[in-house]
Order: structure tokens, then C-alpha cells, then sequence
């Protein structure tokens, strides 16, 4: 296992660069620690995938290089750079059985055989395959096929990281728990570097130590999962991640306060400078409102309520803005004289989309 | 039983099976008649029960060219099957060159059978062909109208010039469909090109492999128009195949009850054969289910 | 319009596709298809719209048997989990398509075109191809082809499995409106329970070809009549345990033992099998009633504003849901308490007995 650091990484896809905008990576620094579980989160065309090539050695970037433990593989081939990748749809070699499947990375290293066959024998057990290692690959499940895909990359002692390219996307709703629970186990127990591409937020959150949240090229930001639910860096990281996403509605600043329509919420972390003439937007999540009858909030109109069985989300106006907010399974919407309850504690501000820091 | 019938699709089917019966089936049932009778001439015939087949079967003749047809196909098969894979294999997977390389590849297979042979003829020939009197000016004796390695040499090597690029378009298009994740995993676990081509690019080609052996097996089976154009079926009888030998004895001889019975047998070989590889492509179809 | 499936059945050589499907959908409902991968739903689909005709059974439009009339005399649409749009016409022609085949006048044309485009928000890429739009545009102008043709039955397969994560979200969010306002039958499968839950209408869950249960979509959530349908219908997976009552006491071999209180007061002595969603098994007691489980920690999933821990009781791998983060040591020891008042009972056949909705009976 290794640690990955990025220095000055950019690419474009175009022969000659211009401009900002033709860069698919723009420049980004980060290090990315030994053993760490990291996702990449984004809508399609965030440059996720670009960096994930670029970690894989399939592309060579505009700019900048990249590190395994201080060691420069920018140029270096993918079978030179020792990592391992699943990828979105199994691939697995179709006339090999499970056993030759996870022996194939093995072998193509000339290890002796009777190592190879604890190795697989090893990996089979921690990925449950033992059962199958006879069966031809072709005729297995996609989940199984996926956990072939990643038993290839385990069975080598010495990866530097192993590589996730949305690898859920074929499989059950169901099986996609048991799946990730299964990874994160082996992470758990083994600390392989990880990096995990997704459009799915729950899967990155799940799945990560850090997120790396990424959009239009940039990433906007990098957290443990409770950082960006709870203090999201930049409103798009607020809309992204979370279901539904914050709520932004602009406000404008009154002392410590943030008024939006008439009404002032409270910001109990305070805030720094805000910029002059910026674009002003608070952001609260639906979870950090709710509906009361009474309490000093201001009175909304309640639009819609959608019942998902677990919780609530009720849509309600507040003059010109709307909020989504999110009520408990065993709590009640009122239907009149509603008030809006803030949590003071989960107010963020936003000055041109990006987030005012505390006081 | 699945799909809804609708009886409207027999009028659509109709004229097909109208030319078919025009082409194929009326003059087939006509050859089986020649094959069991004989005749004196007078238009007068008479059945003649098996005998045309023992003949045909017990004649050396018919071994003899059965032998050369059977070995031109195996030495053909043997030669393109790979080296098709092989140029597709090298060719560009994309960019600027894929259209022009197809182009060039398809260029061998637009030209007409008779005029593949009559540029082979006039190529091989010694007095003005470029190859032939290349050959001969390096001190080589060749001669493919006397020599009989030499008129299989070149009626191989026209038939590889000729057919391979079939089986390079084929293999191509199998290749073309392995996504790129294969590659990349297999870079990934260390995979040599061997292991490459053989447990990723060989199985994701096996059925269009099929289908180019089938093709290619058929279609050499029933060569007629080169050999015949080139060699004349000479030296001797040395490149004589079955369809020449054929067209000799009922054209030439106008032995038509043994050259009917003859062309049964050849037709029921190709038929076994086209049987036992749809029957195998069927088999692997399943299998991959 | 109503399509009904009378006990129609679909067998192929061996295998069953479809068995006994007993289905009645009326005009303007929104119809949810769940289940898992080969569980029947795309089947189920190809009988409705006539792309195969039932081995037995009948397949009834308003009350008139369509059991043997073929797909392009029935008025039906479809919309596919690939995009699939005609490459080379731009997005108002790849709309306009159906109105074409059914030389519909041009003014009437560019009328239902415009007004299909408005309601999926297709406005500006009218005159795009679509190889030059975003998956999700993609997607809508597919559903804003089949919503111009006007069909009375209208039938997705998965139609946005293939969309990033919140694209799909706005779209599940458009859609239920869209559909009202067509006023068509709409038939949607999907795997996902989140999906049908935020969709609404009416859900049938199907299991190995079988439907299980059809109903409105929030009262099969709440009252699965079956264990196999509470597992379709449940994201995470419901959590289960086999437990035996008697005497108004609830327990598991040796490793559970507590008064059988709230639902589990409501079934008479036996052998039961408990079933509970991850949301009603607490990390914390919260009520007296509350069962407590010693159980071990296999994972935590932590997603910022919810934690999933992961926990093996007695060889049952069981997910406990809670707001905000709980980070807790894999392999350690910790109670989990679940809520009585919350949790189904089935009998050992996998039937309901009595639920949270079912017995105590507060609705809403």
C-alpha cells in the first residue's frame, strides 16, 4: 500500500490549451494518505474518471505529476504502477474458472504454484468464493463477477492501491449492501489504499474516509463525510451530496444574522468577513429544519408533502422561497400555522456560493 | 409459438421460395435423377440403382481430386485463419489510419474471381509477369504450368492474397467489440500479449472465428474459377479439384450420370460439414448463456 | 382506460417467466413494477404492451380481451433504460416520430411537440441531435416521445437506472406531475424501493415471476403481506429473526428472552419469524418496552447525516439506522434495542400476522 500525492495535476484533452475552460482536471494539490478509503464524487463529466485514469497510469497528464510513496509514476505504465482496478461493468476472464481468475495476476508474476494456490485459497475465503472456485467465471452473477474483479487485485501482496470505477452499477439494490459493507470490512481489516469513482453519494459516504467532491473540472471540495453534510465548502457540495440537497435561499446579513424575506435566522458558529457586494445565500439542510405549531419561527404554506416511508419531506413557502424540510416517521406535519423551525447550529453562509467561514 | 402468427408473412416469403425453387431446388432434383439412371442416348433412360456412386466412390480419380481438394482447403485454412488474426491483431483499434486499412483490406475482395485468376496467370508468367520473371531473373527456376510445387504455390498464395483479408474483417470487428476495460484489466494483472490475446482476445473472437473457418472452408471447398483460369487443373491431373474434375466430366465427357452422382457426394460434404459447424457454433452460443 | 391481466401466465420450455399475474390498472395511476433483477418485470412488461402473448391467461383493455392483438394495433409506448432516440433527427423530430407515423396534421404536430418538450423541460435542444445532449436529456426526450404519441398504456423499463444520482432525483421528482397530467396507465419497474416510494401511485412488488402484492404504494410498504415482499420493499434489506412466543414471552434459543409487548402482543403462541426495518433498531433505548439485542459489529457505514451499523446477532446479519454519526470498532460488542411497537410478525410460512400498520392501527 502506498501513499498518493497529486502535485500540481491538470489535464486537457485538447492537443493545445488555451484557456481555463479546456482543461477537463483543472490544477489540484493533494495528498492522499496510506491506507485511506477516498471517493470521488461528481455528476458525469466532473473529471473524476479523468483522474482515475490518470491514477491508473491510462492517461499522462497536461501537467504536474503524481506520487506512490514519493515515487514519481507520471509516465509510468499501468502493469509498472502495482494497483489494482474494478472496473463499472465485470470483467472477468470468461474461460477461466474462479480458481485460474484469481490465480491469472499471480502466475503472469511467475510466483510457484503452491503459493499461488494459499493466496487464492486465502482470498477466496475473505471474498466468500470458496465455493465456487471451480465454476467457470462466465456463468456467475455480476456481484460475484465484481468480487472476482477484486479478488484479482487482492490476491497481489504488494498493491500500491486499488481502483473503483463505479463498480456497483450493475448490481441489486440489495446485493449493493451486503457489497460495500464487504469492502469497507476488508479495508477495515487490511488499510489497502482505496479510491472509489461514483456518481452515488450514499456509496461515497458510505464507502469513504475522505470524499472528494468534484465539479466542472475542480474539486470543490475534500472532507470526511460528517464535514461536508454538516459545513459543505461550496453550495454545490450542499446540493450534491444529501437527498434531498440543502436548501440555498438568498439572504442578505443584518448583525450576526442572516435575514432572509423579513425573517432572521440565527448563526450560532457566527462568521468571518464577508466579501463586499458578494452574492449572499444561507444554506440549511432539511434535516436541520422542522415544523412546529408554535415557537417563534416564521409562518410557511406547506406546498407538498412526500411520504418515502422512513421520514417525510415536506415542501413549504416562505414568501418567494421555498424549503424542502424533513419530518421523522412519527412526527406530524401541521397543516395550518406551520412555523419553521431552524437549528441555529447548522446555518451555513454562502457569499458567491462559497462558504463564509465561522467567526 | 412465442411470437404472435400472423399468416400475411408467408406473401413476404413467397418469392423467395419461388427463386429458390427456380435456382436451386428444380435443377437439384433434376441432377439426383441423372445420378440413378443412364442413358443410350435417344433421350432415353434407365435406372441405374447405386451404381453411379460405387463407381464414383471406388475410381481413383475421385480420390485423387478429393485428396487435393481436401488438402488445398486444410493448407488455405491453415495459412489465413492466422494469419488473419494476425493482421487484425496489428492493425490500429482506432484514429486516422482504422478507415484506410479497412479500405486496403477490402480492396482484394471487390475484385472478380476471373480476374483474380487472370492476374495471377499473367503475374506468375515467366516471359512477362512481374512476379514470374522476377523469379526467373534471380535465378530461380519456377514454372507453375510444369511444375506441380510450383502451381500449388501459386494457386495458394493467390487464394491467401485473394480471401485473408475476409478473415482479417471479421477477426477485426470481433476484436473491435472487447471493451477497453479488458485491456486495462489485463495490463493490470500482468498479462503477457500471449495471455492477452489468448484468455481475453481469442474467446470474445471464437464465433466470428467460426463463422470465418465455415466460410472459408466452403468456399475453398468448391474453388473453381482460379485454378481453372490459372492451372487449367495442370500439371497433369496435380491441380485438378473436385470442381474442376467435375465440370470435366459432365462438360467435357458429358458423363452425366457419374458426374451427377459425383456432384451429390460433394454437395453432401459440404452439407456434413456446414451441419457439424453450426451444430458446434450452437453449442458454444448456449454455452456462453 | 383499465388494462387488467387475467391469471395470465408465461412459460418458456421449463422455465415459468410469469405466474398467475392478477393485475387491474386504471387510467391516470402510476403504476410501480419492484423487484429485483429477473424477477419478472421486464416480462410482465412485454405481455402488457403485446410484444409476447401469454402461454395462458388474458389480457383484457377496458373490459375488451387484447390477449391476441399484436404491439403495433395496441396503443402503447415504451421508454427503455438504454436512450434510445434516432441519432440522426434532432430532438424535435425524434418527438415528432409517432405524430409522423400516424400522419398526424403539422400544425397538430408542432402543437404536441411543443407542448411535450415544455413538460420535459426540452425547450432550448429542440433543434439538437441527440448525441449532442446530456444522458438525462437524452432520457426526457425519449419520455417526451412517448408521452406525444398519446398512447392509453404507457410502459418504462428502468428508465432512469442508467442517470447520475441526482439527475435521476429530479427526474423521479417531474415525473409523478407528468404522469397526472397525461392521464394515461404508466407502468414503471424498477429495483429500487426508494424509487417507488418517491414515485407514489400504486406499487406491485414481484418475486421469481409471481406478484406478490399490488397495491397503493405507501400501504404495501406498511403492510407487506408476506415476508418476500417486505424484502423487496425495504432499503436496506428488513432485518429478520426467527423467534418462538409463548406465555407473552418473545424469545430466540437461549439468547433472547423478554415480554412480548406492543405487535409481538398481538399474535396468539408460536413460532414466528420477526421482521424489523433498519430504521426501527436503535443504538439507544428509548422506551422501556424496547427489546435489547447483544450483538457484534461487523461495519459502520457513515454517511454524515445517518450511520449504518452493521451487526451479526445469533448468524442474522442485521443493519441498525440513525441519525447523525455513530462511529463504532468493527468486531466490538454492542446492544442494539429494537422497538416493539415497530416490527412485523410472519408466521413461518412468511404470511403477515400483524404489523406496526396492520394490528395497532394508526394509520399515517
Amino acid at each position: 500500500m502506498a501513499k498518493i500525492e497529486l502535485n500540481g495535476l491538470a489535464h486537457s484533452y485538447m492537443p493545445q490549451v488555451q484557456e481555463a475552460q479546456d482543461f477537463a482536471l483543472k490544477e489540484l494539490n493533494h495528498v492522499w494518505e496510506d491506507g485511506g478509503a477516498y471517493a470521488l464524487l461528481g455528476p458525469s463529466g466532473c473529471g473524476k474518471t479523468t483522474l482515475l485514469n490518470i491514477i491508473s497510469g491510462l492517461l499522462i497528464p497536461t501537467h504536474g505529476e503524481i506520487l506512490f510513496d514519493g515515487n514519481a509514476v507520471t509516465k509510468k505504465a499501468t502493469e509498472d504502477r502495482n494497483i489494482a482496478q474494478v472496473f463499472q461493468f465485470p470483467v472477468v476472464y470468461d474461460t477461466m474458472s474462479v480458481y485460474d481468475n484469481l490465480a491469472f495476476p499471480l502466475r503472469n508474476r511467475g510466483v510457484g504454484a503452491s503459493e499461488v494456490d494459499g493466496r487464492v485459497r486465502e482470498i477466496a475465503e475473505l471474498l466468500e468464493l470458496g465455493d465456487s472456485l471451480k465454476n467457470k467465471a462466465s456463468g456467475l452473477t455480476a456481484d460475484a463477477k465484481q468480487k472476482i474483479s477484486l479478488g484479482r487485485g487482492l490476491v497481489r501482496a504488494d498493491v500500491s492501491a486499488i481502483l473503483f470505477d463505479e463498480p456497483l452499477t450493475v448490481i441489486d439494490p440489495h446485493l449493493k449492501w451486503q457489497l460495500r459493507s464487504q469492502l469497507k470490512h476488508l479495508h477495515k481489516r487490511f488499510n489497502y489504499t482505496m479510491v472509489y469513482v461514483t456518481h452515488d453519494q450514499t456509496e461515497a459516504l458510505t464507502f469513504a474516509d475522505k470524499v472528494v467532491v468534484m465539479y466542472d473540472g475542480a474539486v470543490v471540495q475534500m472532507g470526511t463525510p460528517e464535514e461536508l453534510f454538516e459545513r459543505p465548502k461550496h453550495t454545490f457540495v450542499g446540493y450534491f451530496i444529501g437527498s434531498p440537497g440543502m436548501n440555498v435561499v438568498p439572504c442578505h446579513i443584518d448583525g450576526d444574522k442572516a435575514m432572509v424575506a423579513g425573517h432572521a435566522f440565527s448563526m450560532e458558529q457566527g462568521f468571518s468577513k464577508v466579501p463586499e457586494g458578494a452574492s449572499l445565500e444561507v444554506g440549511i439542510r432539511p434535516e436541520f429544519l422542522s415544523l412546529s405549531r408554535d415557537g417563534d419561527g416564521p409562518a410557511v404554506s406547506i406546498q407538498k408533502v412526500e411520504d418515502l416511508g422512513r421520514f417525510r419531506v415536506a415542501s413549504v413557502r416562505l414568501e418567494d422561497h421555498e424549503f424542502k424540510v424533513m419530518v421523522g416517521e412519527d412526527q406530524e406535519v401541521p397543516t395550518d400555522g406551520a412555523r419553521l423551525i431552524v437549528d441555529p447550529t447548522h446555518v451555513n453562509l454562502y457569499a458567491n456560493s462559497h462558504l463564509v467561514e465561522e467567526a | 409459438m412465442n411470437k404472435w402468427s400472423d399468416n400475411r408473412a408467408w406473401w413476404l416469403v413467397m418469392p423467395v421460395v419461388l427463386i429458390v425453387a427456380f435456382s436451386a431446388v428444380i435443377p437439384l432434383m433434376t441432377v439426383v435423377n441423372y445420378a440413378f439412371q443412364d442413358t443410350f442416348g435417344n433421350n432415353e433412360f434407365y435406372w441405374a440403382g447405386l451404381e453411379w456412386f460405387r463407381d464414383i466412390l471406388r475410381s481413383e480419380r475421385f480420390h485423387g481430386a478429393m485428396g487435393r481438394q481436401f488438402l488445398f482447403s486444410f493448407i488455405i485454412l491453415s495459412i489465413e485463419i492466422p494469419l488473419g488474426i494476425g493482421i487484425a491483431l496489428a492493425m490500429p483499434r482506432k484514429g486516422f489510419w482504422v478507415p484506410f486499412c479497412l479500405i486496403l483490406m477490402a480492396l482484394p475482395l471487390l475484385i472478380p474471381w476471373n480476374v483474380v485468376g487472370t492476374i495471377w496467370q499473367i503475374f506468375g508468367r515467366i516471359d512477362i509477369g512481374l512476379l514470374g520473371a522476377t523469379l526467373d531473373s534471380l535465378g530461380i527456376d519456377y514454372n507453375y504450368t510444369q511444375n506441380t510445387i510450383d502451381a500449388w504455390v501459386t494457386l495458394v498464395v493467390m487464394d491467401v492474397w485473394h480471401w485473408t483479408s475476409l478473415v482479417v474483417l471479421l477477426c477485426y470487428a470481433g476484436l473491435q467489440s472487447i471493451p477497453d476495460a479488458y485491456y486495462q484489466a489485463a495490463r493490470i494483472d500482468g498479462a503477457s500479449k500471449w495471455a492477452t490475446f489468448r484468455y481475453i482476445q481469442l474467446p470474445k473472437m471464437n464465433r466470428v472465428l467460426l463463422i470465418a473457418v465455415l466460410l472459408r472452408f466452403m468456399d475453398s471447398f468448391m474453388i473453381y474459377t482460379e485454378p481453372f483460369v490459372v492451372t487449367g487443373g495442370g500439371p497433369g491431373n496435380d491441380t485438378t479439384f473436385l470442381s474442376i474434375d467435375l465440370v470435366q466430366m459432365a462438360i467435357g465427357q458429358f458423363d452425366l450420370g457419374p458426374a451427377a452422382a459425383m456432384s451429390l457426394i460433394y454437395f453432401l460434404i459440404i452439407l456434413l460439414f456446414s451441419w457439424v459447424f453450426f451444430t458446434v457454433m450452437s453449442y458454444l452460443d448456449r454455452a456462453e448463456n | 382506460m383499465t388494462l387488467t391481466l387475467e391469471n395470465v401466465w408465461r412459460t418458456v420450455g421449463d422455465e415459468v417467466h410469469i405466474a398467475e399475474a392478477n393485475l387491474s390498472l386504471e387510467r391516470g395511476t402510476l403504476n410501480t413494477l419492484l423487484g429485483p433483477t429477473l424477477a419478472g418485470k421486464t416480462s410482465l412488461m412485454r405481455l402488457m404492451a403485446g410484444l409476447d402473448k401469454p402461454t395462458k391467461g388474458r389480457v383484457l383493455f377496458d373490459g375488451q380481451d387484447v390477449t391476441g392483438v399484436r404491439v403495433q394495433d395496441r396503443s402503447v409506448a415504451m421508454v427503455y433504460q438504454q436512450f434510445i432516440n434516432y441519432p440522426a433527427l434532432t430532438v424535435y423530430e425524434n418527438i415528432a416520430s409517432p405524430l409522423r407515423i400516424a400522419r398526424t396534421p403539422a400544425a397538430e404536430i408542432d402543437r404536441k411537440v411543443r407542448e411535450a418538450a415544455a413538460m420535459m423541460k426540452l425547450e432550448p435542444m429542440l433543434d439538437r441531435t441527440p448525441l449532442e445532449l446530456s444522458g438525462g436529456q437524452q432520457q426526457r426526450t425519449a419520455l417526451a416521445r412517448a408521452l406525444v404519441k398519446g398512447a392509453d398504456l404507457v410502459l418504462l423499463d428502468e428508465p432512469l437506472a442508467n442517470l447520475d444520482y441526482k439527475l435521476r432525483e429530479e427526474l423521479r421528482e417531474e415525473l409523478p406531475r407528468v404522469f397526472a397530467e397525461s392521464g394515461a396507465v404508466f407502468v414503471y419497474a424498477t429495483t429500487e424501493p426508494t424509487e417507488a416510494l418517491l414515485l407514489g401511485g400504486n406499487t406491485a412488488t414481484l418475486n421469481e415471476g409471481r406478484v406478490t402484492q399490488f397495491g397503493s404504494t405507501l400501504d404495501i410498504y406498511r403492510n407487506p403481506g408476506d415476508l418476500l415482499t417486505a424484502d423487496v420493499f425495504s432499503d436496506p434489506p428488513m432485518n429478520t429473526l426467527p423467534v418462538s412466543i409463548r406465555d407473552g414471552v418473545v424469545s430466540h434459543g437461549e439468547k433472547l428472552s423478554a415480554p412480548a409487548s406492543g405487535v409481538l402482543s398481538a399474535v396468539s403462541d408460536g413460532d414466528y419469524t420477526l421482521g424489523f426495518r433498519p430504521n426501527h433498531l436503535y443504538l439507544h433505548k428509548h422506551s422501556d418496552n424496547m427489546i435489547p439485542f447483544s450483538t457484534r459489529v461487523a461495519v459502520t457505514e457513515i454517511t454524515g447525516s445517518e450511520s449504518f451499523v452493521h451487526v451479526d446477532f445469533s448468524g442474522q446479519r442485521w443493519v441498525s439506522l440513525t441519525h447523525g454519526v455513530r462511529d463504532v470498532d468493527i468486531d466490538s460488542t454492542i446492544d442494539v434495542y429494537l422497538e416493539p411497537s415497530k416490527c412485523f410478525v410472519f408466521d413461518t410460512s412468511g404470511k403477515l400476522l400483524a404489523g406496526p400498520w396492520s394490528s395497532v392501527g394508526e394509520q399515517g
